[in-house]
């Protein structure tokens, strides 16, 4: 049995929007071009653009195509350090960013590069469940900061930020806010005027649709700065010729989202529930991490004591089974998950951590072979573990 | 392109991952002639071996392990207890992580560091033999102090790196992988970098 719970990584690609990708691979024109051939791709990548926005209630200006959910974070970030008066109103610009330790890397490393380049960055903690402390941010905003970025489901352990409550603060000190909202769209109703955001990031391949191609939502009269200059497309907020056939791909996952989530989340929601009441009545000494009701229906992040986490995502591979791991090991980092480690877990439970994170596609069956397979596999490594001692997680030590 | 089926590593190492050889049954080592355990949980990687010995002959004839860590480190000390048997004590000590990198048909860079805890654990549980038998004599202290606790790199490391031609704490972590993990032997490398600059290259 072949079974995918890895779509926090990546999704397949809905047959639909196969399809629709298939038909548009005949549609070659420039949307730039002003004959029938240009005519046709812009008359396709604006209907895109409307799809894109209507699925989370935006406007169409509103939206800009971009390559992938890291250059759109990146375009966020980056904007901030832009001097020129043409982007951020001079005397406005402000000198400090806020952002979170639980943040993909695209957003970690672009503020580690801002900061070599004079930016101020602040960190927000997490709690042992991945939430940020809302009064630790009010003492962090002040007439210093100039923008806060904050995901709003966090890719490892699922857990979910109150957006609406932390833009209105933001917004209340008169800074800019920006979620990065890869993980929640298509899986959690988002709607950008409800959450009173400025900037928001969507990617393609995390909704079923293709890989290489995101959108970025521009609150209307919000200071922006180009990331790729050089071209009048997308309003000039992005230069480059359109990825037609990624947009329209782009465009018909969402389409497929809207018809396709009501009742997913409930459904999802029952099968982590039975994949994780299984993993805790057949597995001893295991620790669940992220949120447990704030959190993505789709993802269960869980660390089992004494086994190390690339081991248990081979062995399970071998059956057929796809997870990740926020072990050092698999990353070729060699630092355990800076996620959990954020949320306080030690590193010997962060090295033997599993996501499973499941999908539309995913089935009761699914669940039941895993949970059939699971108990073997982490019994046979504990077998060989010198770092397995029964009850040792829940011991006075810990 | 993969295909179907290919896998992470060469398949000597997924041969050893599947079906791990000489894996320690249970906690109890009495049965054994020396005990030797390497690594820490922190850094991802901890491995236990354990040997018995014909004494007249001072050849190893049984060998076995437990290993928390990932496949590579489960198949380097399979491996290596599979390649120890017969060997003499003394051969055996001198087995290098090149050797058991070698014998998995390779290893990616990043997955060195899981191949030189086995042949620690095996020269640890070489030297307790030594202890246990009488023969303190013989006990082959590595003469070596380890810096970098996370990737087991050693002064003796550092000196050969800096042979090789590591000038500079990024150079060095190139080379060894120092600091590379949680970061805190940076000060007491640099000191021995410096150091060992001075007396080989009088910089």
């Amino acid at each position: 049995m072949k079974v995918y719970f890895d779509n926090n990584a990546t999704t397949p690609l809905h047959p639909e929007v196969k399809n629709e990708m298939i038909a548009a691979m005949e549609m070659f024109g420039n949307p730039s071009s002003m004959h029938s051939y240009g005519r046709e791709a812009r008359a396709n990548v604006e209907n895109a653009r409307r799809q894109v926005a209507d699925f989370i209630g935006a406007t169409e200006k509103e939206i800009v195509f971009v390559g992938s959910g890291s250059e759109a974070n990146n375009t966020v970030l980056s904007l901030f350090v832009c001097g020129s008066s043409q982007c951020i109103p001079g005397s406005k610009m402000r000198s400090s960013i806020i952002t979170t330790k639980i943040e993909h890397p695209c957003v970690l490393e672009t503020s580690e590069c801002l900061a070599h380049r004079g930016v101020r960055v602040k960190y927000l903690d997490v709690d042992q469940y991945g939430k940020i402390d809302l009064d630790q941010l009010a003492g962090m905003l002040g007439d210093d900061v100039g923008l806060v970025s904050i995901m709003m489901a966090n890719n490892e352990i699922g857990t979910l930020q109150d957006i609406e409550t932390i833009a209105e603060m933001v917004h209340a000190s008169g800074a800019l806010m920006h979620t990065d909202a890869v993980q929640a769209v298509g899986k959690v109703p988002v709607d950008v005027r409800s959450l009173g955001v400025d900037f928001l990031t969507i990617s393609a391949h995390k909704i079923y649709g293709p890989k290489g191609i995101g959108a970025l939502f521009v609150k209307k009269g919000v200071p922006y700065c180009p990331l790729i200059r050089g071209g009048h497309q997308e309003l000039g907020r992005r230069a480059g010729t359109e990825n037609t056939l990624g947009i329209l791909g782009l465009a018909k996952a969402v389409e497929m989202r809207a018809l396709e989530m009501p009742g997913e989340e409930d459904r999802l929601l029952e099968l982590k529930n039975i994949l994780r009441n299984g993993i805790e009545n057949s597995i001893d000494d295991i620790h669940f991490n992220g949120h447990p009701t704030d959190s993505l229906a789709s993802t269960l992040n869980v660390s089992f004591s004494g086994v190390e986490g690339e081991a248990i995502l081979l062995y399970l591979d071998l059956e057929g089974i796809a997870v990740s791991t926020g072990s050092a090991c698999a990353s070729g980092s060699l630092d355990p998950s800076h996620v959990l480690l954020a949320t306080g877990v030690d590193a010997e439970l962060a090295h033997g951590s599993i996501r499973f994170s499941m999908g539309r596609q995913t089935t009761r069956q699914e669940v039941d072979y895993v949970l059939n397979v699971l108990p073997k596999i982490i019994e046979r490594i504990r077998n060989m573990s010198t770092a397995y001692i029964k009850g040792g997680l829940h011991a006075a030590s810990r | 392109m993969l295909q179907a089926g290919d896998w992470a590593y060469s398949e000597t190492l997924k041969e050893h991952f599947m079906n791990p050889k000489n894996i320690l049954q249970g906690e109890d080592t009495d049965a054994f002639d020396g005990v030797g355990m390497e690594g820490n949980l922190q850094c991802g990687d901890q491995m236990m071996v354990v040997i018995k010995v014909d004494k007249q002959k001072e050849v190893i004839t049984d060998c076995q392990w437990k290993t928390y860590g990932c496949a590579s480190a489960i198949a380097s000390t399979s491996i290596l207890s599979e390649m120890v048997k017969g060997r003499t004590l003394d051969q055996a000590f001198h087995i290098s992580p090149k050797e058991v990198a070698e014998a998995l048909g390779g290893l990616p860079d990043h997955k060195i560091h899981c191949s030189v805890l086995g042949d620690k654990a095996l020269r640890a549980s070489i030297n307790n033999y030594y202890t246990r038998n009488g023969q303190e004599d013989k006990v082959k202290q590595e003469q070596v102090k380890v810096i970098c606790q996370c990737m087991s790199i050693t002064d003796h490391d550092i000196e050969d790196a800096v042979l090789e031609g590591a000038r500079t704490y990024f150079e060095l972590q190139e080379r060894t992988k120092l600091g590379t993990v949680c970061g805190q032997c940076k000060d007491e490398a640099e000191v021995l970098l410096e150091k060992f600059k001075h007396i080989h290259f009088g910089v």
